[in-house]
């Protein structure tokens, strides 16, 4: 039974990755699993200099899934390349690198300080909603899209993936601008930009009012994107959004996606991504599939 | 195999009764669990309603080792409490746990104050108990408890020390809060005090803090803040804290800090219990 997938010309041993600001840099989950045993870790975001996030409250509970404004709370670049990456490296699985910004020339600080570290792959995240400038604003113009990929493409030694914001009218024009911008992969989806209200305190739930929302509830709109980018480009994709099961994987495989990233439920269930992966291989010994990649991308 | 706080456990609910309106006494039994807990720490409930998804995270208002059981008290506010409370004796539970790091008991020698407000009280029932066992004698813990009109657990804690009551209502004990009350009756025993714990809502923490500021009083507070996970993962539940203590950065707030003053903390793993004075409120 074949699980191995290629992606972007990087071999990885399975195709469970765990989805950026869901699993920190691992070492809350080292204990309970067994990081070797995961595809990827895709980091929480990290930005050229500390910040700090957003005021609290930062997470919300909503039905079947959840909204959070963290904000992207970081220790900058120069203490991930310190500490993280050491850490991870113990480890016999691919580091991918979420990297944030406010500006182009943030996002290029960062992608240029990794040039010479020891990571796997970048994966440039333009779909925050949870700050102010940068972030999201990126991901709903195609034509800021296009110029972020292609500066930080520029600079970097290692594969880049974009990460996509579902928060626009059309994905694909997104997905075709960072194809134009040089991007070797795509991630997707980010979260969804949602809001709660206390009804008895007679205001919003978090902080900042507005937040992003994720978990299961998203997933059947992740699962269309996927499918809709995958109509419009060759680049391999990296499928995130709401994925519980090892079944939801499978979908996400279908839709059109080489890969997939855990993240919402491993706030859930410290587990999450080995249950992810006995469910993939439950389907495919039922299925009597052999090999992982032969279901990629089967809906037409 | 060794003891795993971030492998889920599945476990039975021994009881769960309503004790005054609103409020929750629950007890689980959970195995292995409670050879590993200190006071102060709590345990992530799943409700597993199907669309809820996050834990309820809970303090561990008691430990019984014998019994293999902890006790949890919970207050109902929302649907997770609420479907919470209908579980009943023999249903099964997940419990994830013990989570984050608890009082310090090694300072808990001498006077010892202990102030507990609403449902932030139930951690300091476990505490007072360990005090005791450890220290007997060694240990006087004076205990003031304040509440809006109910009261609960107030007959347990007269097992480990002395007992005073406030409520906002009156109903019982003093009328007014736990700090009106220590200013007014306690005021003379305020000096002998050698190290203080608490748990309560955050507007009882942050006139604390000015108390223990004005008497000199070390001590330590358990802080609630709305979390995700429960395990230092998700970065919700943070907490500013002083990047040092001093003349000038002790009169910061939320509103007032600026970058270099503080650094966030998170209340789930960092804490929920912290230093008194370095919190910003």
């Amino acid at each position: 039974m074949n699980l191995g997938v290629e992606f972007c010309g990087v071999q990885f041993k399975n195709p469970v990755f765990t989805a950026s600001g869901t699993f920190n840099s691992g070492r809350e989950f080292a204990d309970v699993i067994d990081l070797n045993q995961i595809g990827a870790v895709i980091v929480k975001g990290v930005s050229n200099k500390p910040w700090k996030g957003n005021v609290t409250p930062r997470i919300a509970e909503t039905y079947g899934g959840m909204l959070n404004a963290v904000g992207l709370q970081n220790p900058g670049i120069d203490v991930f390349i310190r500490e993280d990456i050491p850490f991870l490296r113990q480890y016999d699985t691919k580091i991918i690198v979420n990297i944030v910004g406010r500006t182009v020339d943030e996002y290029v600080e960062v992608a240029l300080k990794l040039a010479n570290a020891d990571v796997d792959m970048l994966e440039l995240n333009i779909s925050c909603p949870n700050i102010k400038e940068g972030g999201v604003a990126f991901g709903v113009d195609p034509n800021m899209a296009e110029l972020v990929t292609r500066e930080v493409k520029k600079v970097a030694k290692q594969p880049l993936i974009v990460k996509l914001s579902p928060n626009v009218t059309d994905i694909t024009k997104i997905a075709k601008a960072v194809e134009r911008g040089g991007a070797d992969g795509i991630s997707l989806i980010n979260t969804l930009i949602g809001m709660k209200i206390d009804i008895h305190k007679r205001k919003t739930v978090l902080g900042r009012k507005t937040g992003g929302l994720s978990g299961p509830i998203i997933k059947p709109v992740a699962i269309r994107m996927v499918y809709q980018v995958r109509q419009v480009t060759k680049l391999p994709i990296i499928g995130v959004g709401g994925i519980m099961t090892g079944e939801d994987a499978i979908e996400f495989m279908m839709a059109g996606a080489s890969a997939i990233s855990v993240g919402t439920a491993n706030l859930l269930n410290p587990r999450a991504t080995m249950k992810v992966l006995d469910g993939i291989e439950n389907y495919m010994k039922t299925y009597n599939l052999l090999d992982i990649n032969k279901i990629v991308g089967i809906i037409e | 195999m060794c003891y795993n706080p971030l492998n889920k456990v599945k476990c039975r609910v021994v009881h769960n009764n309503e004790i005054v309106p609103n409020i929750y006494d629950m007890s689980i039994d959970v195995g292995e669990m409670v050879k590993h807990i200190n006071p102060g720490q709590f345990v992530n409930l799943y409700v597993k309603g199907g669309i809820h998804l996050l834990p309820r995270p809970i303090s561990i208002c008691e430990v019984n080792k014998k019994e293999k059981t902890i006790r949890v008290i919970y207050a109902v506010v929302g649907e997770g409490t609420k479907i919470l409370s209908s579980r009943q004796k023999r249903d099964s539970i997940e419990v994830l746990g013990p989570l984050g790091k608890g009082f310090e008991i090694s300072k808990g020698k001498g006077n010892i104050l202990i102030v507990g407000g609403g449902v932030g009280t139930p951690p300091l029932l476990e505490l007072a108990k360990i005090l005791k066992e450890i220290y007997g004698e060694k240990v006087k813990l004076t205990i003031v408890l304040g509440f809006k009109n109910d009261i609960f657990l107030v007959d347990e804690f007269k097992n480990y020390g002395d007992v005073y009551i406030a409520t906002d209502s009156g109903r019982q004990g003093y009328k007014g809060n736990v700090i009106e009350m220590i200013e007014d009756k306690l005021l003379p025993y305020i000096d002998t005090i050698d190290y203080l714990y608490s748990c309560g809502p955050t507007p009882m923490l942050k006139g604390l803090q000015k108390f223990n500021i004005k008497h000199s009083i070390k001590g330590e507070f358990s802080l609630e803040e709305r979390m995700g996970c429960g395990f230092g993962a998700c970065v919700g539940c943070v907490i500013p804290i002083r990047n040092s203590v001093n003349k000038d950065s002790i009169n910061l707030t939320k509103e007032t800090m600026k970058d270099n003053d503080y650094i966030y903390k998170k209340v789930c793993k960092d804490g929920p219990v912290f230093d008194c004075l370095e919190v910003i409120f």
